[in-house]
């Protein structure tokens, strides 16, 4: 009998995004409640280890679709590729890790299967044979459970809301190839290439994030070079800042964030910002610099495991919700602290 | 009876505030400190058209209503009181001069480029020996042929080293019976010879502002820049008051609503004796009274800035709101600072600035001990407005938005 | 050029935002556009100065959505449409972009339809995906920049914030767009603007008369609970020197079994 729960592999250039293995984690517990087994689904192209990654993560049946069409994601011919493998094989649950990719896709299916999604979830529990799916609203000032009547209940995971299940190569599972389901000239996107390169570790995938603020550009004991002006002086001390913060973030592999005050300044570009007009993060490790806390701030990391904050000003909210605090210079904390863990997690 | 502001009365405070909290807010205590007005401001003001708010589109304005204005004050001194003075002076003291009293063609040469931020505009009544008592003044204006030539000092003046255009009032008749009816009223184009300003450094409050003063010695001006008629310069300089007062009210009203804001803000944050400082009755007491003086203050400017859209009188009216709204916007300052403890005492928090910049518009626009007289003699009877010459212009719809 | 963007009336981002008895509850804190949905209207209304024709702001929504067409209205937007149905009480995306779908084939010859990115109440982000589904139009969606627009050639190009970086995609018009704050920041609303919303008569067009197809909605919040409170103890690090205590915090992180 076709499993009942299916989870989408998000992938880039052929390599799955590591989310998408929390949600075979999560699919795996549903999954038990549903008395059946998890089925993966991975389009792109050169998918097939992603597909052998899938089984080891707990999948029992995976799709791939392996299509120069898909080597880059477009929402059309993916979705049409799922709607088309749903509608075959009548699933209960599919789960998408929420990323660009994920989101799209999961609301494109919806409308091809006339049902429901629900993003960007933190919490999974069955009831009546239904899935409810927690997730917050209004920039996570509050929570709702959420359900949808149709099937399939199409449900994207917060990334790293969820554990990520241990990889067991011994595992087996069933792979079947599908074909595409649209053909290139009637896609009407192209995807031309990426402007950036992908060197930096991406925020939403970060298991640790160190974060700037405004604060990060006061410090008094750098002298600026004769030449500029006032407001190239802010940038450059903030540069200076942000330069402590990126070696933290080196030495941790961790992901560079900013707060609004520190991007609204122009000290790093706006795809850093964290909050409620920036991204919601959920890592493991945030570490808070120079940032006060404001309320918009904390919408976007509240539900980090570990939050750790430095700041001079010991009224800062941020430090209400931190784990650890430290009140001082962070000018002087931060190469200590780069040193500590250069130091501790080398051996 | 109407409360209700209209729709077009919230999205001209929802875009005033978003320029003052988006533009101006965050460099604002920057200035403060360097006791320097940031250059953007005057041309972003003109750009946006709040320098011709209130002024009719045919006049180079935005045909909105003297509440509009009342509630851009507001909006304004909510994030510091500079941005309203500029607002006092060029709307309310200098350009509704203009509407009220001037001819077309001094509305064409003066008010239509004031009205588009083209050209700033002040006002010239004080000087380094008359507050107060106006009537005393020293400046001259002597008319000679087609010109008058002035002579004398302004001091404490707002804008005075970036405005194009002042509105001065001067003697023209030493020999007046009553020293009242020997002055007149004059536009000053500031770039004529003879003509120099300069800045005054050291107050203790509206330091991100730009105040000055003027000297004039023997600056010849055209016939044609009298306002109004000789010897009717201090009923017109009184007419400037009720206006620039009534932008004083309104933003002593921000301020008031700004200390309030901080104090709860700040009163659900501060934590001693383990718990937020806003569950302790004294501050608690200290917040209670800030609502009820920012509520009043705003009743009171509204019903002011009403009875001018209706073109009513509102002398008493208008100088009652900013006695109030002033005096309160102290009070409720001094208040901040206390709940925000040694916080407030610091220009890292905003309120010390409130409080310094609110003990200004005590002092100007009418002292509140002026104020007081005027309000006691308009109850005991002792004083009565006597209908103008030329009053203040309603607020007509269709006309001041036609082109 | 026929321009289209989607707009939303939400509660302000700075709203205490409070569930009792129940119910969702804002206090009186004013309801505003959704922010996201003032870039959008400000793209809109660059790709129209650029290139010409016309801003139609539409919105999904009661009365009170009104207040939200006047802002884009004031903001320059030529006209405005309240999509509206009261017995449609809380419609879900899909409902929504059906809505929308049939208001935008209703006016017709649209090139480009904008949204912002999320509404900040449901904070669901899936509307206009649907929308470009439903009418069957390619989606370009977390658009920062629209380096080209050829309406002549029905061609776009525009770049995307995705977690790899920004993506540069080509393709069709008609399309669906939805923007994120890189895209540039909203004007003010000018006073002329204002003057011009304020007496705008906004037509009110009902979901029936539209022939959407719609049907109750498929997701429900059966329940909505404000957060749990985190009980965070917090500890404060402190030593001698600024070397101890970062030897100290490193510590104590790598023992939280986090990193």
């Amino acid at each position: 009998m076709a499993d009942k729960i299916w989870v989408y592999i998000d992938q880039f250039n052929g390599e799955a995004i590591p989310s998408s293995w929390e949600a075979i984690g999560a699919a795996r517990v549903l999954a038990d409640q549903f008395s059946g087994g998890v089925t993966a689904l991975v389009a792109g192209e050169q998918v097939k280890g992603a597909a052998e990654l899938a089984v080891q993560y707990g999948a029992d049946q995976v799709y791939f679709c392996d299509d120069a069409t898909l080597k880059d994601f477009r929402a059309e011919p993916y979705a049409s590729l799922l709607s088309g493998l749903a509608k075959e094989h009548q699933p209960e649950v599919i789960l998408f890790p929420t990323t660009s990719r994920g989101r799209e896709l999961a609301a494109m299916v919806a409308v091809d299967l006339k049902t429901g999604v629900l993003p960007d979830v933190t919490a999974l529990e069955v009831q009546d044979g239904s899935v409810i799916a927690t997730r917050p609203v209004y920039g996570g000032k509050l929570l709702t459970k959420a359900v949808c009547s149709t099937r399939p209940q199409l449900i994207t995971l917060r990334v790293r809301a969820f554990p990520t299940p241990e990889a067991d190569s011994s595992r087996t599972g069933n792979l079947s190839e599908v074909p595409p389901a649209v053909s290139e000239d009637d896609i009407q996107t192209k995807v031309v290439g990426y402007t950036e390169s992908s060197g930096r570790v991406s925020l939403n995938d970060a298991g640790v994030i160190v974060s700037g603020g405004r604060g990060v550009s006061n410090n008094p004991v750098l002298m600026p070079p004769e030449d500029m002006d006032e407001n190239e002086i802010e940038i450059w001390r903030a540069q200076q800042g942000f330069k402590l913060i990126g070696d933290l973030a080196e030495v941790l592999g961790a992901a560079v964030g900013a707060s609004r005050a520190a991007v609204d300044a122009g000290y790093v570009p706006y795809d850093h910002q964290v909050g409620q007009t920036g991204k919601v993060v959920s890592p493991d490790v945030y570490i808070a610099c120079g940032i006060s806390g404001a309320i918009q701030h904390q919408a976007g990391m509240r539900t980090s495991k570990v939050i750790v904050a430095i700041n001079k000003d010991p009224e800062a909210p941020i430090f209400k919700m931190a784990r650890f605090g430290v009140v001082g210079d962070l000018f002087e904390i931060l190469p200590h602290l780069t040193e500590a863990f250069k130091n501790r997690l080398s051996s | 009876m109407d409360f209700a502001l209209t729709d077009e009365h919230r999205m001209v405070q929802h875009m005033v505030k978003g320029f003052a909290q988006k533009e101006v807010a965050p460099i604002i205590k920057e200035y403060d400190r360097k006791q320097a007005m940031a250059p953007f401001v005057l041309p972003r003001m003109g750009e946006l058209g709040i320098l011709g708010i209130c002024l009719p589109v045919r006049y180079g304005g935005q045909g909105m209503d003297y509440i509009a204005l009342g509630l851009a004050c507001e909006e304004l001194e909510a994030v510091d009181s500079t941005l309203r003075v500029v607002m006092s002076v060029h709307v309310g003291l200098n350009s509704l001069a203009l509407l009220q009293w001037g001819t077309e063609e001094q509305k064409e040469q003066f008010l239509v480029p004031q009205a588009r931020g083209e050209k700033i505009a002040c006002f010239g009544l004080t000087e380094p020996g008359a507050g107060s008592d106006v009537a005393a003044m020293d400046s001259t204006a002597r008319l000679s042929g087609d010109k008058y030539i002035i002579n004398g000092e302004k001091m404490w003046i707002s804008l005075a080293t970036v405005a194009d255009h002042a509105l001065i009032v001067a003697r023209t008749n030493p020999d007046a019976s009553d020293p009242h009816d020997g002055l007149s009223a004059f536009m000053v184009e500031l770039d004529r010879p003879g003509v120099s300003c300069g800045d005054i450094h050291g107050k203790l409050g509206v330091r991100a502002g730009s105040t000055g003063w003027l000297a004039f010695q023997n600056v010849e001006i055209p016939r044609q820049n009298l306002i109004g008629e000789e010897g009717e310069g201090f009923k017109i300089a009184m007419s400037c008051l009720d206006n620039g007062r009534y932008t004083v009210a309104a933003g002593a009203t921000g301020l008031i609503r700004a200390s309030l804001e901080s104090s709860v803000k700040y009163a659900g944050e501060r934590r001693a004796f383990g718990r937020e400082i806003g569950k302790f009755q004294l501050v608690q007491q200290k917040i209670a009274y800030m609502v009820q003086s920012f509520e009043a203050a705003q009743l009171l400017y509204l019903r002011a800035g009403w009875m001018k859209n209706q073109g009513v009188r509102n002398t008493r009216e208008t100088s009652l709101a900013k006695w109030f709204a002033t005096d309160a916007s102290f009070d409720a300052a001094s208040e901040a600072i206390q709940i925000h403890g040694a916080y407030g005492y610091s220009d890292e928090y905003d309120v010390e600035r409130y409080l310094r910049n609110a003990k200004g518009a005590i002092l100007y626009e009418g002292t509140s001990e002026i104020h007081q007289l005027m309000q006691a003699g308009f109850a005991l009877g002792y004083r009565d407005d006597v209908p103008l010459r030329c009053e203040l212009p309603p607020f007509d719809l269709d006309a001041w938005r036609s082109e | 050029m026929k321009i289209i963007v989607c707009v939303k009336q939400v509660p302000d981002t700075a709203a205490k935002v409070v569930v009792e008895n129940g119910q969702v509850t804002w206090g009186d804190t004013p309801l505003v556009i959704n922010p996201w949905d003032e870039y959008a209207v400000e793209t809109a209304l660059l790709q129209q100065e650029a290139h010409g024709g016309d801003v139609t702001v539409i919105s999904f929504g009661g009365e009170e959505a009104k207040e939200a067409l006047k802002h884009a209205l004031a903001m320059g937007c030529g006209n405005a449409i309240l999509v509206s149905e009261p017995e449609l009480g809380n419609a879900d995306s899909l409902v929504t972009s059906h809505v929308l779908a049939a208001a935008i084939q209703k006016i017709g010859d649209v090139d480009l339809v904008f949204f912002g990115r999320q509404a900040i109440d449901g904070d669901v982000g899936v509307t206009a995906a649907q929308t470009a589904r439903v009418l069957g139009w390619p989606a370009y969606t977390l658009v920062s920049a629209i380096s080209e627009l050829d309406p002549g050639n029905g061609s776009i190009r525009v770049e995307r914030s995705v977690e790899e970086g920004r993506q540069v995609v080509e393709g069709k018009l008609p399309a669906v767009v939805s923007v994120v704050k890189d895209i540039g920041d909203p004007r003010y609303p000018s006073f002329m603007g204002i003057r011009k919303a304020s007496r705008a008569e906004i037509p009110i067009w009902s979901v029936t008369e539209l022939g959407a197809e719609v049907s109750e909605p498929v997701v429900t919040w059966p329940e909505i609970t404000n957060p749990p409170k985190q009980e965070v103890v917090t500890e404060i690090v402190s030593g001698d020197s600024s070397k101890e205590i970062a030897e100290s915090l490193a510590g104590k992180i790598i023992e939280e079994k986090v990193l």
